[in-house]
């Protein structure tokens, strides 16, 4: 089973990459972009083919590893 | 007082701070890789030391922390014994929740390494007995990621609580401003566990323990430690 995690920081958080981005963008004279934020992606491969072990082995490794809950919320999709 | 580093792959101010150790309490510290499990019989002070552990991956810190030894290093705290986490040792004390917050990319994105000064908020750890309240001490700044951040109900705790152990400051003591390099919220520099026997800090103490390079203010710390030991 495969999914993809996504790990981005919460609202509110600073995130200076992501304005270093976004000054590149507007020097690049990319229009129209009104904030970037980056983020983590994590395509991961599972043992299982039952949908709620995954997730729960999804949820933990999130909460575990993959995301720092102090400042990133983190979303898994199973994809197939 | 029998301290131990620990050594991560990717740690590179281990042999630093076993100088330092050297010098404040005439003992040479033991050196632990990070896959045992155990910390040597009769260890007083677990150091985390600087560094790019497992190249600062995923986060700086978030792989280390996890590591085989860190159970025992965290057992060693919850036993009432200390640990020291400079710079890299800081940021893997926040992930592995020895400590709270969490340390991200300097507010100016840029490598911060030059000499810093601190405000010693309370002299009645055994981290700084060897220093008096409010007293400016000179350090050494290294690092990418040393924006110290948490929510606001933590900070309140943290100041609350007086686990605030240095800030950031200027030579005349005064605080933030331009002498906040990296935007940590409050200034703070370094934090205490709520026993006081935890202590990170983004700065490097063991840098100045020799007259003949750049000063003396860091060893007071590692004297005091062995003094207390």
């Amino acid at each position: 089973m495969k999914a993809r995690v996504t790990v981005t920081l919460k609202n509110g958080v600073l995130d200076p990459q992501g304005k270093a981005i976004e000054g590149a963008l507007g020097s690049l004279g990319v229009a129209g972009v009104e904030s970037v934020r980056q983020g983590k992606l994590f395509d991961v491969e599972l043992a299982t083919e039952d949908r709620a072990e995954a997730e729960a082995t999804l949820k933990a490794m999130c909460e575990k590893l993959l995301a720092n809950t102090v400042i990133e919320s983190y979303r898994y999709d199973i994809v197939g | 007082m029998n301290a131990a580093v620990i050594v991560f792959p990717g740690s590179n101010r281990e042999r630093d701070v076993a100088a330092a150790l050297k010098a404040g309490s005439g003992k040479t510290p033991a050196m632990v890789w990070h896959a045992e499990t155990e910390l040597p019989d009769g260890t007083d002070l677990v150091v985390l030391p600087g560094g790019f552990s497992y190249g600062d991956y995923l986060r700086c810190g978030a792989i280390a922390a996890r590591a085989p030894i860190m159970d025992a290093v965290r057992a060693h705290a919850a036993r009432g014994g200390h640990v020291l986490g400079i710079c890299n040792g800081f940021q893997i004390l926040v992930e592995s929740g020895l400590l709270p917050g969490i340390l991200t990319r300097n507010k100016g994105l840029r490598f911060v390494c030059k000499t810093q000064h601190l405000k010693v908020e309370r002299a009645d750890t055994r981290f700084t007995s060897g220093y008096k309240p409010g007293q400016v001490i000179e350090v050494i700044c290294a690092h990418g990621e040393g924006n110290y951040f948490a929510d606001p109900e933590t900070i309140a705790r943290i100041e609350g609580e007086g686990l605030v152990a240095f800030r950031y400051c200027d030579a005349a003591g005064n605080l933030g401003g331009f002498a906040n390099a990296n935007g940590s919220i409050n200034d703070i520099a370094g934090v205490y566990s709520e026993q006081l026997n935890v202590l990170g800090m983004m700065p490097h103490p063991e840098n100045l323990i020799d007259a003949a390079v750049g000063g003396v203010d860091g060893l007071a710390m590692f004297a005091g430690l062995a003094k207390a030991a």
